[in-house]
């Protein structure tokens, strides 16, 4: 079905396409084949438009939520664009902690929500927003903290949508890739998967920032998310910004998706996976989460000049 | 056998402010063990009590998380580039 009763319900059922160019081995009698899950065909642009919707949606099933509420998020920007949009369209206000060292495109797009935006430092990254958001809570309790990284409903929306999904469109799927952030896509998606198809590799691509982002004053404040359970996964590759872009910009070279930086991460660890089983002579599908377009990253320079410029600029930036 | 360790801006008072050391070890286990030789105290602040990786450390070898891959036990060899990350949040 392609039409619907408001942008909301346009949610999901996203394109699985081929990588007939990238892929290891796309045809003969062992093929290993890599499938961009294309998750930037959402209503803003980005795979959290499950997890905020989702979210929204739970939190007024059980009461929290309520005519002209007031929703608070600590994001890094694309849980903050769902939700602001979510948010307008069920009349709540809203409100995001973001951390001050993200692309000027997703302050931008807030703001055009209607969203107000309290910064928390650059040092620290995300770990700064979601304690000053904590914080926040406390002072306003009549605030609703939807907190992706503990909010059920987030792992929900993927165990009951990107799962299912995925596994319709490829049933011989023997690898998923996907980016650790909240952690919500790889444990829903993850634990669909794994129930059904038993010997299914679940794969984590994070992020490596530059020093800044790990300048905490102590190790115990470090953060691991709620909703992480590491028995649903099989791997988790750190990815380096300047492997993260080498792989965005083949994306966009050889299969014409033009995806953010954090996909050319999740790719990079595709292809780890997908070159080792093609070494063995074994066959794989391959079905990785493509999170968002790239248009929100043209200002930081990750399109243009040479590799290691764009990585030098990315430093100290956010990117996923 | 030197195995080049990346350290953490929040571990560098152990390393007099080096951001990468030498190492030595066939195991995760050992070349913690060497390293705690050259920088004393460094060990207690990956390693708990009760002998596993802190909670909030993230140790990678080859940039693949290490506690999917036999955790301390997980084998070394020359050349190989271990990462040791603070756990951060992500979204």
């Amino acid at each position: 079905m392609t039409r619907y009763d408001s942008l909301v319900d346009a949610t999901g059922d996203t394109p699985l396409v081929g990588l007939p160019n990238l892929s290891p081995r796309w045809e003969g009698e062992n093929p290993v084949r890599l499938w961009a899950k294309l998750e930037d065909r959402n209503p803003t642009g980005s795979i959290k438009d499950r997890a905020a919707l989702a979210m929204v949606r739970a939190a007024e099933a059980d009461g929290r939520l309520t005519p002209g509420c007031t929703i608070l998020e600590p994001t890094s920007g694309n849980t903050g664009i769902s939700l602001a949009m979510v948010a307008k369209l069920h009349g709540y206000g809203l409100v995001c902690v973001m951390p001050e060292n993200t692309s000027i495109e997703r302050r931008q797009l807030l703001e055009m929500f209607g969203a107000r935006i309290i910064s928390s430092p650059a040092a620290g990254g995300s770990n700064q927003a979601v304690a000053t958001a904590k914080q926040l809570a406390e002072q306003y309790p009549d605030w609703v903290m939807l907190y992706q990284y503990g909010n059920p409903a987030n792992a929900q929306a993927h165990y009951e949508g990107t799962g299912p999904e995925i596994l319709h469109d490829l049933p011989t799927i023997t690898h998923f890739v996907a980016g650790l952030g909240t952690t919500g896509t790889l444990m829903g998606a993850g634990r669909y998967l794994r129930e059904k198809v038993p010997d299914v590799s679940v794969i984590a691509a994070e992020p490596r920032y530059g020093d800044l982002v790990y300048g905490l004053r102590n190790i115990d404040e470090g953060f691991v998310p709620e909703l992480y359970d590491d028995s649903v996964l099989t791997s988790r590759f750190s990815v380096t910004s300047y492997d993260a872009l080498r792989r965005t910009r083949d994306l966009i070279e050889h299969e014409g998706i033009f995806a953010g930086i954090s996909t050319g991460a999740i790719l990079h660890a595709a292809l780890s996976v997908a070159e080792r089983v093609a070494d063995s002579g074994e066959r794989a599908d391959v079905a990785f989460v493509v999170a968002d377009g790239g248009w929100k990253y043209l200002s930081t320079g990750a399109y243009s000049g040479s590799l290691q410029q764009a990585a030098e600029q990315l430093e100290g930036q956010l990117w996923a | 056998m030197a195995i080049e360790v990346k350290i953490p801006t929040i571990l560098r008072s152990y390393t007099g402010g080096a951001k990468a050391v030498d190492g030595t070890g066939d195991t995760l286990s050992a070349l913690i063990d060497n390293l705690d030789g050259s920088h004393p105290g460094i060990k207690g602040r990956l390693i708990t009590d009760d002998g596993g990786l802190h909670r909030f450390v993230n140790v990678y070898v080859n940039d693949e998380d290490v506690r999917f891959t036999g955790s301390l036990d997980t084998a070394l060899k020359d050349g190989d580039a271990v990462t040791i990350l603070p756990a951060v949040a992500g979204g």
